[in-house]
């Protein structure tokens, strides 16, 4: 049995693992609440110099590191202090929330693996695991306002608490050898952890009990709910066991998935502009210009199309297959700038320019399947048997169109 | 989550009811309230809302649910597909999720 919550590592579509210190527990990291320096131009460097007066000491300061600013102080415990954190949003942690939406820096945006504590917690008090991707941290501790708790960060290697489940990197293992290096045992004297529901696809409960001697409740799945959780004495109601997947979640995905375009538009708006040349007199740079300047503006419609709105209209869209939604979107968006160039373009080009972003908006919203908390794999995979042979085909049947209309001088 | 359905009929889960020893951890774990606890069993109630997440199945104590669980996008099964399951990847900078 004990094999099962050894959960073979998964890979997937999740940020990659970038853990230079992939030996979990044996290694001893900078201590929790702190994290590497790396100062630019020696802001403080006036400081002593110039008249001006020299700034308190800073107890917690250690060379080479600099403290995070949702550190408030320092408790002692037995194996090394223990940092306390605000619940209040800082400055910093908007910013950082801001880039990791946008993608940027978001596969390092983690905290240091190791106990926390938030407001004044005793051996009574209850103890938090969550992922040290930050964003995972910031949820937890914001919705921590009042309560006195210790916080258990378990090293996700910066990923979120359910991708990382699922990548078997939030494990049993994982979580009791946390619970041994913090040496929590001496620190409360409960023996439970609260852990987030979606953790649950990678970690076994019984596997902690097993290992750490701790027990497991499953906290809710959403932190805003953690409160109400630990007022009802830890029963979660059924709506704190539901995933969601509301209009703000969805549209927080879309800069994600706008991100994952760069690469291929590399590639394929030169070749759009390329096949927009080809005509009556073999290659005409004017036509490559004029007419793939035309499109450029269908593929701009394809991705808002099926990167965009089909995400942000996902539950309006007709059909249960992403394919069909992602196409369905595609012809509206199709229909628009055939509406917009109407009298500049040939019926042939309005019928190419619709199939291509028809095609092209099916396969993108195809995509967004991987970032949806309720698409099953072996469902996708069937949906993506008997798409891709159509999209493919769409695709095809569109540059053979358009080229067409590029022979027929329109 | 009752306006998000997905495809019917094409989730891998198994369920041995006769396994079951009625703890009720799966119907805790699962995000979409697949199983629900009624007279000590858990009764599958509704198969075609899971997503293969595979949390009930590795909580489960007596084995009595198998899963295949797995990632649902695009990008990881076509690599699955060429290069084969064992060595599946998104490609590029792979944060998807």
């Amino acid at each position: 049995m004990s094999t099962r919550f050894a959960r073979q590592t998964m890979t997937s579509c999740c940020p990659e693992e970038k853990d230079p210190f992939p030996s979990s527990c044996t290694y001893q990291k900078a201590p929790a609440g702190l994290k590497a320096d790396f100062p630019i131009f020696g802001g403080d460097s006036s400081a002593c110099c110039g008249g001006q007066t020299p700034k308190p000491d800073f107890p917690h300061e250690k060379p080479g590191y600099r403290l995070w600013g949702f550190v408030e102080n320092f408790l002692p415990a037995p194996a090394s202090p223990v940092p306390r954190v605000r619940s209040q949003m800082s400055r910093e942690d908007r910013r950082g929330t801001l880039f990791a939406r946008l993608g940027i820096g978001r596969n390092s945006y983690r905290i240091a693996p190791g106990l926390y504590a938030i407001g004044a917690p005793d051996a009574q008090s209850p103890v938090m695991v969550t992922a040290n991707y930050k964003l995972s941290f910031d949820f937890l501790r914001f919705h921590l306002t009042g309560v006195n708790a210790w916080i258990l960060v378990v090293n996700t290697r910066g990923i979120n608490v359910w991708c990382a489940a699922g990548k078997g990197i939030f494990s049993a293992q994982e979580v009791a050898c946390r619970v041994q290096a913090a040496r929590l045992v001496d620190i409360v004297t409960h023996r439970r952890l609260v852990l987030p529901q979606l953790s649950a696809t990678g970690v076994s409960a019984r596997g902690v009990k097993k290992l750490c001697g701790f027990e497991v409740v499953w906290g809710p799945v959403h932190a805003k709910h953690i409160k109400e959780f630990l007022d009802k004495q830890m029963k979660a109601t059924p709506d704190m066991r539901r995933v969601t997947f509301t209009l703000r979640e969805r549209v927080e995905l879309i800069p994600v998935e706008l991100g994952h375009m760069g690469k291929p538009t590399l590639y394929l708006v030169p070749a759009l502009f390329l096949l927009s040349g080809v005509g009556q007199g073999i290659f005409s740079v004017g036509s490559a210009v004029s007419r793939g300047a035309t499109v450029l503006l269908a593929y701009i419609l394809a991705i808002a199309a099926g990167a965009v709105l089909a995400p942000a209209l996902l539950p309006w869209l007709p059909g249960r297959a992403f394919a069909v939604k992602g196409a369905v979107i595609g012809a509206a968006a199709g229909a628009l700038l055939s509406a917009l160039f109407a009298g500049q373009l040939a019926w042939l080009e309005m019928l190419a320019l619709t199939i291509f972003i028809m095609a092209a908006s099916s396969y993108l919203t195809m995509n967004f399947t991987g970032s949806t908390p309720y698409t099953s794999p072996s469902g996708v995979e069937k949906e993506m048997r008997k798409a891709i042979p159509v999209q493919a085909l769409g695709a095809l049947a569109a540059v053979a169109l358009w080229v067409s209309a590029g022979f027929m001088g329109s | 989550m009752e306006d998000f359905r997905y495809l019917p009929g094409a989730t891998s889960l198994v369920y041995d009811k006769e396994s079951c020893v009625g703890c009720g951890s799966c119907a805790i774990v699962c995000p979409h309230g697949v199983f629900v606890m009624n007279e000590k069993k858990a009764h599958l109630v509704d198969k075609d809302g899971c997503m293969e997440c595979g949390a009930c199945a590795l909580n489960c104590p007596t084995e009595a649910i198998r899963v295949t669980p797995g990632v649902g996008c695009a990008a990881y099964i076509i690599s699955g597909w060429i290069h084969g399951k064992e060595n599946a990847s998104c490609g590029g900078e792979g944060d998807c999720c």
